[in-house]
């Protein structure tokens, strides 16, 4: 519990230099908000920049928008008069996290079985066939499975809709784009460790005090293989995270990621800021999590803190 | 002073370890035969890359191109090697940024040890747990989409992995006796790195350099794909990708040849750093 509050607080600074880092960026684009095709009357700007705080020297607005953030308040935003950068990010982050949220079930059930599948018999067609097709799906990137998914499935066989978004159908093509890629490394780094693993002692006593081999496999071997497993879930979650900005804008998904994009383009510094922010926390949040399992996992990490 | 006689003949039969891994030197071929006609494609691509030629637009390939042309009519062989210079360029230029940083911080952090060590690695791995793409991609923003930009931000954020590596490395080394006899023989630090520390992190650093090399050229890709990387005329195969997939209802020889291109590439750079890994790395199991 100590452990957990230590790494809560530990995540403060973090955000806060990451709010800090990204604002001087943010403010560094060359260009304005307000800066469109037909300059609007120098007066009019003025007041537009005096409303948003934008007059202000950057320190003086950096420290207002901390004060604020603290307070739970992303900022108005600029591209969208009326909104606050919160309501437009919580009308599209459930979007984001329930993709994202498939797409890494569908890597963990399909990567971790693979992986275990390949390791039970090694360096036969079992493991070759699988493992040569994780080796192409780690080189696939995402941009290109998308459009040759969507090109087979939907514009060849037309089983599916190319984009769109609304009814779970439209989860399909996104979900295993980003899942399969995700499965790829998962179903190598399964594989490989439950081959470490099986050679240790352990596992042999359990095999030579006259254990059913299934169970030594899945009881003994696999929890321990798992370790690694789920420490890369957090690395995965932000592969996840940029893969989501590709595939958004791909299938036209109405989600965080292509809001990211659309808010850079825009020059929309209060929604550059509150979706970096909102990204940083999830993945910090995350990878505390996949820490806490592996302590709950391995007695050995548990005690070692 | 001759060379020790073990290391000689360790590394000879690294070599033909690795010589006996067909996929590995097919990859290693198939690479240099990419990177080859890519970086001569100014003398010998069929056509111009930034040529249009309106009246013969989105043609499928032909005999007289090979690959097609794109919307604008411009030869997308011609395209694909120009735009395989700038991906191979960003790789190989992002990595050795990559490679010197994470080379220095991980040296570094072993050597002084201790709290500060502590502290670095710390900072390396909450680092790793931000959303790096999103500091590319608003880095590429700020600084305009110029080239050496784009090298330096790709590179400033793909060094985490390679300074904990070899900052393990250097740390098992620096308690060894070979260390600790250099070290007593009145050897400098800067002498011990560069005597001992970097011909025995060779091996690594050139697994590592290997396996940064696709990440890196992937996070190129994607910051074009998003249009916020390369700007036209100029292309990479990211932005081709990019450019493909929009069109590729009508058009799909636009998407294929890039992409087929792409993975291939990254594919072999794989094979490539396992295949070195494996012949020369002594932990790494043997088959």
């Amino acid at each position: 519990m100590a452990y957990v509050l230590r790494r809560l607080l530990e995540m403060v600074p973090v955000l806060l230099v990451v709010v800090a880092a990204t604002f001087f960026l943010a403010h560094a684009v060359p260009g304005g908000p307000f800066d469109k095709e037909r300059p609007m009357p120098a007066e009019v700007k003025a007041r537009l920049e005096q409303y948003y705080g934008l007059d202000r020297p950057l320190p003086v607005q950096l420290g207002n928008y901390v004060v604020r953030l603290a307070q739970g308040d992303l900022g108005p935003s600029i591209k969208y008069p009326g909104w606050s950068v919160r309501e437009v990010i919580g009308s599209r982050i459930g979007v984001s996290f329930s993709l994202g949220f498939v797409a890494l079930l569908i890597a963990v059930l399909v990567g971790v079985p693979v992986g275990v599948l390949a390791a039970s018999r090694p360096n036969s067609w079992l493991d070759r066939v699988p493992m040569g097709f994780t080796l192409v799906g780690i080189c696939v990137p995402s941009f290109v499975l998308g459009p040759i998914l969507a090109l087979v499935f939907a514009l060849g066989l037309g089983w599916l809709p190319p984009c769109g978004w609304g009814s779970p159908i439209h989860y399909v093509l996104p979900a295993c784009t980003l899942g399969l890629i995700t499965a790829a490394p998962l179903a190598r780094l399964t594989r490989g460790s439950l081959m470490e693993v099986r050679s240790l002692d352990y596992v042999r006593t359990a095999r030579a005090k006259g254990l059913p081999p299934l169970r030594v496999w899945f009881v003994h071997a696999l929890r321990n293989a798992l370790l690694p497993v789920v420490t890369y879930l957090g690395p995965a979650a932000a592969g996840l995270v940029s893969g989501s900005f590709v595939i958004e804008s791909l299938f036209d998904v109405p989600g965080m990621g292509r809001l990211f994009v659309t808010a850079i383009i825009n020059r929309d510094v209060m929604l550059i800021l509150g979706t970096t922010i909102v990204y940083a926390a999830a993945l910090l949040f995350l990878n505390l999590a996949a820490d806490l399992a592996n302590a709950a996992l391995n007695p050995k990490v548990a005690r070692g803190r | 002073m001759s060379p020790p006689v073990a290391e000689t003949l360790a590394s000879e039969s690294g070599w033909q370890r690795f010589g006996r891994d067909r996929a590995a030197v097919w990859s290693g071929w198939f690479l240099a035969a990419i990177a080859a006609v890519c970086f001569l494609s100014p003398w010998i691509s069929p056509y111009p890359y930034m040529a249009q030629d309106l009246a013969h637009s989105a043609m499928a390939p032909s005999a007289a191109h090979w690959l097609g042309t794109d919307l604008l009519g411009r030869d997308v062989l011609s395209r694909l090697l120009q735009g395989g210079m700038i991906s191979l360029f960003v790789g190989l230029i992002a990595t050795s940024v990559a490679l010197a940083v994470g080379i220095c911080y991980g040296v570094l952090a072993a050597e002084v040890g201790g709290r500060a060590e502590d502290a670095m690695m710390r900072f390396v791995d909450i680092v790793s747990t931000l959303p790096l793409t999103l500091i590319v991609i608003l880095c590429t923003v700020v600084f305009g989409q110029n080239m050496p930009m784009i090298f330096l931000a790709v590179g400033g954020v793909s060094w985490l992995t390679m300074a904990r590596i070899i900052r393990n490395q250097t740390r098992e080394m620096k308690g060894s006796q070979f260390v600790q006899a250099a070290e007593s023989l009145g050897q400098s630090r800067w002498g011990v790195f560069r005597r001992h520390y970097l011909p025995n992190l060779a091996g690594t650093i050139a697994v590592c350099a290997t396996l940064t090399v696709p990440g890196v050229m992937l996070l190129e890709a994607f910051v074009s794909f998003l249009g916020l990387g390369v700007k036209a005329p100029m292309t990479s195969w990211g932005l081709m990708i990019k450019e493909g997939a929009d069109i590729m209802e009508e058009c799909p020889w636009l998407l294929i040849s890039p992409s087929v291109v792409f993975a291939l590439t990254l594919l072999s750079l794989n094979f490539l750093g396992d295949g070195l890994r494996d012949a020369f790395d002594p932990r790494s199991s043997r088959k």
